[in-house]
């Protein structure tokens, strides 16, 4: 390995020196310097190894389009794979190790591959592995074995350390890219007072300018732009900021990798910024990206785009080889050429063109290269780095047309035209334009809010670039001039890529995608097979489905088709591209929403009290709520067992505040809710409560819960946890569109309002103590409600039970829920007062044979449920016409029976229904809903949905969990297992 | 992302809104016994490839239910309206 | 036409390459034909292939206006599995599984079915019970299903977040071990290849326009290349059915919604099932060539445009971290979208239509994919014998209006909830 850093020039501060690792080895470096320059400096010219030949590979460019080199960066719980080494920024102390190669880049096995290669055609999968006998083993066989050939590089398991941050922007104007064409509409925008964002991947600003030999005339406006940009309040640079995604009503998604470029964050700096970016119009000066060539042994270590050869050596000072080949088709490889001679290289040039402009011809005459003109590189030889390449006469079509000669060297620059980065217009408005004479696509200059300027655009020169900026910002200020190298690479043009020999082969492995190793006998192969359109093409080999969504390989499989098909490009078709721009880090987008802040988590006033009383809890929604409160060593079926028991004893407190709550206010109300629900709630009077069910629009049950009247015109409607908002947007979309004759407002006051259901046969004892309000049965009978003050809190207290006990649920200001709590916890010492959760209410519930979630799940109607008797057919309401479709009111539906389990053993939820003697095959005769064991009545019991379940009281059934293997039999009973009379509620 | 202005609160994200549908089909009157016409209301859509009028629920904002016409091809919205002030629903809402 | 086998491979390969045959023809278009599908997806070429083997039907053609399996077929997230417990759609989806079992070798194309299991994420005792009650369908239909608990879920996919700081944790999980992914390209492919070596004429870049009619009945259809008679006309277009009914005057249950499918650059094997997370619409899975496949929820509202929004790749992220918190560095590679014809219940229709000479496959939602060969094959024999086959009676047009919706997930008649 020989170094290749020039002892001067370049934009890199030689006053410090950084170290910087690949594989072990130790490279010394610059800041400025990216990975791969200081790799390439230090002569490391083998980087990795390819995806499915594992052939030696190197750099083919500088840039995004980089398909080659791919490396591990950093290493434990920062470790990360597919890092590109020439967007990786140098720091001292960088980790980097080669991928996908065993045992090491230098003498990889997997290369065998490569001697097969013949076999691993396009299609080779689909056509093999088929297998001799049924099913899918011999493929799953070898699939294992392929599996671990494929991917790239390696993932850690471990957790990510740093954070990441998200941040939501408003801007008149985002600019992506920082080149001329980009920097000039910044100017222009910022001058005249537009809020701008300008985005830069890299982390100076000046994009192509920066490949410019150090101290060309366009640094100094480049500094003064920068400073003139810097000193705008209303502009906003993000260098190191990727516009990666263009999305509908031009909103942009940028990535920032603002502690990327040191070994790790500082303390409190994210790792990486996600900007979401809300913008009026949108400025796009991405560049263009340079199109390789086509010819065999174009991946070999040492073959390079020509731009990136300059890059290396303008910006990083690294002269990537001395004896050079240029190959080309169009005008802008001759600059790299003419530095390079002029840096000592020893430059050939060989030109697919027969003419080229006068000017050119003179100047490389002048720096004494050697010009080959209709020629073309139709092989380059070399394994692990080039060693020479076999240059021939080619025709207008790129084939051989005589012998030719062998040139030594190390290095090749390679020029086959430049493809427009449009990758962002194309994201937001699919298909470009070919554009013949640049063989290339092209987006309009404008387009909605899109405006394409710079080399996105075709700018010929760079005074057209900066002009084209200057008039898309708004043409405030003086338009900047400056004059740069003529040579544009769309004036003269030769659109051919693919060399090969006379019949059209190419003299060893060619590569249309290098990322991916298609091969261009590959393309050649799908067309054989009809794989024609460029959808079939792209997906059948493979090409441009890498990590580099082919920014390299798009369009020269795409020209090889369609010279195949006889046809013109735009034939063939092109492929729209998807976002991300370039990869983008999943923690990234994630920001601060993960582990527990992956969704909000919503918490009753009274949750802390909870915790520090041991209670487990449980997710409900995004709610946690007490499951249970377990004593010492107690489990969960101790606990609740007990829970439930003693509240049927004594007297019992649960925190219900989760339970949705809908003020709904107005005149007409009492109208409204007798739409809304099934049963009729015009005679409900003032002080009273309701329970209702609730139905959809298609006539399942929807909801249910207790509505209480407060006042002439305002009601307190209580649902469920898990559909409060789904009844709260029902009934707003209801008044606001077909209902709007109804004077009513509803608004959510869930969290207004804290709730503590108290139950048992102490509660009016208890409730009397804290409150000494008359609770007696005549002035608060079930179903009524009063305003008491709890501990000098004043709360309203409906009667009402769930558990089928004399029951209470006290409704709190959301702020005093831990304090009355507390109050009734204190004065109910004397009652033996203690709390329940979800899972002894739930036990408590089933005893009494009340539906809910698991019961009302969406498929169920008022008829399946029992709750029949609660539908009024006085009236129309939500639901009303459509529960009545001839299969919702089959007899033989599935409906709500109680179920005493023989024996011992509870059953469990999900179980299915069979008939006694029936075979226990197909979808059963109804299932389990909710199980409990009930300390009521010492038994195990469920709820259970059964054809024809009323008719079959008595009967004896199966109880099938075939997961579980448990084969149980139970009575079939009525779904009221406790006080079906109602005295304890009622008493 | 879509933007969506509100006539209440202007122009917000997406994601302050829930998606409410068609917003041409006429929810039946209350007394309408035809099951016909229930099922046409509830399941049936013309789900139009072009300019669509549809619901938009400000959830996370003003709570008011709107009606915004949008192109389903393009995602282009040409306007936005108080569902409770649109006259008649089926009609074209007023430019 | 090659048959396909390790020793063609080994053949063409001595040959250069140079002598390997269309995968299908590139007919024009015939003036007639018995039958004609429009829809050159995965679920039309079945349909295809299936009326010309089984039913001897093979003056057909499948006419589409792009390329073959260009629509949702190359577009979805490549998952096959049979775990559905509503009537009407356990057994087809099981027929769908059992002819992926073995359709390599049916179609002499390798579509490299990967039965790597599926697991179903249960984050509360609630969701437990409601896997229980799927798996006992699942199982009392003879289609394979396992039930564990937090502990097996841990020891078996050991770097998912089982740690305090999971938000919401891990209870158990449902199994399907038959379950797993297929190449989706190939599928499409595949049936192609095998449609044509059976007569059929596959017609690309051929777009209906518009339907021939006597008096009230379609008896063909109008195109981009010119007018197609035909004794009986079959739609298959996923993600335009509502457009093209609308052309036969037909208004259907069903609205079209934008749905994303994300991919990660290309890793070593690190995930080795399909997992699906139960606190939000997500699951993953790795494809062969390395990259993790995701998936989430809808974009959320009508849209014919295949391209998503920020907020779903959010969704789908913020899902993927919370579910396994190493795939922070991890990049995303490409995400793109397919517009599914949603249903008003979340279950396909497939039947002859009230319109004459019409039949319909659509409303696929986003489960389609793995559908494919049962859809196929169902609609090939409704086609065939004017009468639909047992496992696709229940997915008819009619069903709203009798109230037997097939409702998998409980959500009602709001199309992006399904």
């Amino acid at each position: 390995m020989t170094a290749r850093r020039l002892p001067s020039g370049g934009r890199i501060d030689r006053s410090r020196t950084i170290r910087v690792q690949f594989d072990g080895r130790s490279f010394v470096a610059h800041p400025g310097d990216t990975l791969a320059s200081a790799l390439l400096a230090g002569g490391q010219t083998l980087l990795a190894r390819s995806f499915k030949y594992h052939r030696p590979r190197g750099l083919m460019a500088a840039g995004v389009e980089e398909p080659h080199a791919l490396v591990h960066l950093r290493d434990g719980n920062r470790h990360e794979p597919n890092a590109q080494a020439t967007m990786v920024e140098a720091f001292d102390g960088l980790k980097s190790t080669s991928q996908n190669a065993w045992p090491s880049l230098q003498f990889d096995v997997g290369a065998v591959n490569g001697l097969m290669s013949r076999f691993f055609g396009a299609g080779f999968y689909y056509k093999t592995f088929i297998g001799p006998l049924k099913g899918t083993g011999f493929w799953m066989f070898w699939e294992r074995l392929i599996r671990r050939a494929a991917g790239m590089g390696r993932a850690t398991t471990l957790d990510d350390p740093d954070h990441y941050e998200k941040i939501n922007a408003f801007c008149d104007v985002l600019i992506a890219g920082t080149g001329p064409a980009g920097l000039a509409a910044a100017l222009a925008a910022g001058r005249k007072g537009e809020n701008v964002i300008l985005v830069e991947q890299d982390h100076v600003l000046g994009g192509s300018l920066l490949n410019e030999q150090a101290g060309a005339p366009s640094d100094t406006w480049l500094s003064h732009a920068e400073a003139e940009l810097r000193d705008l309040p209303n502009v906003r640079i993000l260098s190191r900021t990727t516009a990666f995604g263009a999305y509908d009503t031009e909103v942009f998604g940028l990535v920032e990798r603002f502690q990327d470029h040191v070994r790790a964050p500082e303390a409190g700096k994210p790792r990486q910024r996600y900007w979401l970016v809300r913008t009026k119009r949108a400025i796009l000066a991405t560049g263009a990206i340079e199109r390789p060539m086509v010819f065999a042994g174009n991946d070999v270590p040492g073959v390079m785009l020509a731009s990136a050869v300059r890059k290396y050596l303008n910006r990083y000072a690294v002269l990537a080889g001395k004896n050079v080949v240029v190959a080309t088709n169009n005008d802008s490889a001759y600059t790299p050429a003419l530095e390079l001679a002029k840096a000592g290289a020893k430059v050939v040039i060989c030109d697919l063109r027969r003419n080229i402009p006068a000017g050119l011809a003179d100047s490389v005459k002048k720096a004494a290269i050697d010009l080959r003109l209709g020629q073309a590189v139709l092989k380059a030889e070399g394994g692990k780095s080039v060693r020479g390449t076999y240059i021939v006469p080619v025709d207008s079509n790129g084939r051989a047309t005589a012998k030719g000669t062998r040139v030594i060297c190390d290095l090749v620059a390679v020029s086959g035209g430049w493809a427009p980065a449009l990758h962002l217009w194309s994201q937001r408005f699919g298909k470009p334009q070919y554009h013949a004479s640049l063989d290339a696509f092209l987006p309009p200059a404008e387009k909605g809010a899109f405006l394409c300027v710079g080399s996105l655009a075709g700018a010929a020169s760079l005074q057209e670039a900066l002009s084209q900026g200057h008039a898309a910002g708004g043409s405030i200020g003086r338009e900047p001039s400056l004059s740069g190298p003529d040579d544009f690479w769309g004036r003269d043009l030769m659109p051919v890529t693919v060399i090969t020999k006379a019949d059209g082969s190419t003299p060893g492995k060619a590569f249309v995608d290098f990322q991916h190793d298609v091969k261009l006998a590959d393309v050649d192969q799908a067309y054989l097979e009809g794989y024609v359109s460029v959808e079939h093409l792209k997906r059948y080999t493979t090409s441009g489905m890498a990590a580099d969504q082919g920014k390299t390989s798009n369009l020269n499989a795409l020209a090889r088709m369609a010279t195949l098909r006889g046809m013109e490009i735009p034939s063939v078709g092109t492929t729209t591209f998807r976002p991300p721009y370039t990869p983008v880090a999943i923690g990234a987008i994630v920001g601060h929403d993960h582990g527990l802040y992956f969704r909000p988590t919503r918490l009753s006033t009274i949750h802390d009290w909870h915790k520090e009383n041991a209670a487990e809890m449980i997710e409900a929604g995004a709610w946690l709520r007490p499951w249970y409160y377990p004593a010492k060593g107690e489990n969960i079926r101790g606990a609740y067992i007990r829970e439930a028991a003693h509240v049927r004893e004594h007297v019992g407190i649960v925190d219900v505040s989760t339970l949705g709550k809908i003020a709904a206010q107005g005149p007409d109300t009492a109208e409204f809710l007798n739409r809304m629900y099934a049963n009729g709630f015009k005679t409900l009077e003032i002080g009273r409560l309701r329970y209702g069910v609730m139905l959809r629009e298609d006539g399942f049950i929807m909801d249910d819960g207790a509505t209480a009247r407060l006042g002439q015109n305002d009601y307190f409607m209580s649902t469920t946890t898990a559909n409060a908002a789904k009844v709260l947007a029902m009934a707003e979309h209801l008044l606001q569109t077909a209902w709007r004759d109804l004077k009513v407002h509803v608004t959510t006051v869930t969290d207004q309002w804290a709730a503590i259901a108290i139950a048992g046969p102490k509660s009016r004892d208890l409730l009397t103590a804290v409150t000494k309000a008359d609770l007696s049965k005549e002035t608060l009978p079930n179903n009524h409600l009063a305003y008491v003050l709890v501990a000098d809190v004043p709360c309203r207290l409906h009667r009402m039970s769930y558990s089928g006990e004399l029951a209470y649920e006290l409704y709190i200001p959301a702020k005093s829920g831990r304090k009355v709590w507390e109050a009734l916890v204190a004065a109910g010492a004397p009652f033996n007062l203690k709390p329940y959760g979800t899972e002894a209410m739930g036990a408590l519930r089933i005893e009494k044979g009340h539906v809910a979630g698991a019961e009302i799940e969406g498929r169920t109607t008022m008829k399946d449920l029992g709750l029949e008797a609660f539908a009024s057919s006085k009236k129309p309401f939500v639901g009303s016409v459509l529960r009545k479709r001839p299969v919702l009111e089959d007899p033989k539906r599935p409906s709500l029976v109680g179920l005493e389990i023989i024996g011992n053993t509870g059953a469990k939820a999900g179980s299915l229904l069979f008939s006694l003697n029936g075979p226990t095959k197909g979808h059963g005769e109804g299932w389990v809903s909710s199980t409990t064991y009930s300390p009521a009545l010492k038994k195990n019991i469920a709820l259970a949905l059964l054809a024809r379940g009323p008719a079959r009281i008595g009967e004896t059934i199966q109880v099938v969990d075939f997961l579980g293997s448990q084969t149980l039999q139970a009575k079939v009973v009525s779904h009221h297992f406790f006080d079906p009379e109602g005295h304890r509620q009622n008493g | 992302m879509l933007r969506i202005h509100c006539p209440v609160c202007g122009l917000r994200d997406e994601t302050e809104f829930t998606y409410g549908g068609d917003a041409t089909m006429r929810r039946p009157d209350m007394t309408e016994s035809d099951p016909k016409a229930w099922v046409d209301y509830v399941f049936i859509r013309d789900n139009p490839r072009g300019p669509h009028k549809e619901y938009w629920h400000h959830v996370t904002g003003c709570r008011q239910w709107l009606i915004v016409k949008r192109d389903t091809l393009t995602h282009e919205i040409s306007g936005s309206y108080l569902a409770r002030e649109v006259a008649d629903l089926a009609d074209e809402v007023a430019a | 036409m090659n048959h396909y086998s390790a020793l063609s491979i080994l053949r063409h390969g001595l040959t250069g390459n140079r002598h390997w045959s269309r995968a299908w023809r590139d007919p024009a278009p015939k003036p007639s034909y018995d039958v004609v599908i429009v829809g050159g997806g995965g679920h039309g070429l079945a349909t295809a292939y299936y009326l010309a083997k089984e039913h001897g039907i093979r003056n057909v053609a499948v006419l589409e206006k792009g390329w073959l399996g260009g629509g949702n077929t190359g577009r979805n997230t490549t998952i096959v599995r049979s775990n559905y417990m509503m009537p009407g759609n356990t057994m087809f989806y099981e027929r769908s599984m059992q002819l992926w079992e073995n359709l390599s070798q049916d179609l002499n194309y390798n579509v490299m079915i990967s039965q790597r299991g599926q697991y179903n994420l249960c984050h509360s005792p609630a969701q437990m019970d409601a896997a229980r009650r799927r798996g006992n369908i699942m199982r009392a239909n003879g289609i394979d299903a396992e039930l564990f608990d937090r502990a097996e879920v841990m020891r078996r996919i050991p770097y998912l977040d089982y740690s305090e700081n999971a938000r919401f944790p891990i209870h158990g999980a449902i199994y399907q071990g038959r379950a797993g992914t297929a190449r989706h390209d190939a599928v499409a492919w595949g049936y192609a290849r095998g449609a044509d070596k059976h007569g059929v004429d596959l017609i690309q870049q051929c777009e209906v326009v518009g339907y021939i009619w006597d008096k009230d009945r379609i008896v063909g259809v109008e195109t981009t290349r010119g007018p197609i008679r035909a004794k009986k006309v079959a739609l298959a277009v996923a993600g335009h059915t509502g457009h093209l009914a609308g052309k036969a005057g037909l208004r259907l249950p069903v609205e079209t919604h934008v749905l994303q499918a994300f991919v990660t650059e290309p890793l070593k094997p690190m995930v080795d099932s399909v997992i699906s997370f139960g606190a939000a619409h997500f699951y993953i899975s790795q494809s062969d060539k390395g990259g993790l496949v995701l998936g989430g929820d809808l974009d959320g509202f009508n849209s014919y445009a295949q391209r998503g929004g920020l907020p779903i790749v959010e969704h789908t992220l913020h899902s993927a971290k919370a579910l396994m918190p190493s795939l922070s560095r991890l990049r995303l590679l490409r995400h793109w979208a397919g517009v599914m014809d949603m249903s008003m219940d979340g279950s396909p229709i497939i039947g002859k239509m009230p319109v004459e000479g019409l039949w319909l496959n659509g409303g696929w939602c986003y489960g389609g994919f793995k559908a494919t060969p049962a859809s196929g094959y169902c609609f090939a024999w409704t086609i065939a014998k004017d009468e639909p086959h047992p496992d696709n009676a229940e997915f008819t047009l009619e069903r709203f209006e009798r109230g037997c919706q097939i409702d998998e997930k409980g959500a009602g008649p709001q199309p992006n909830a399904h």
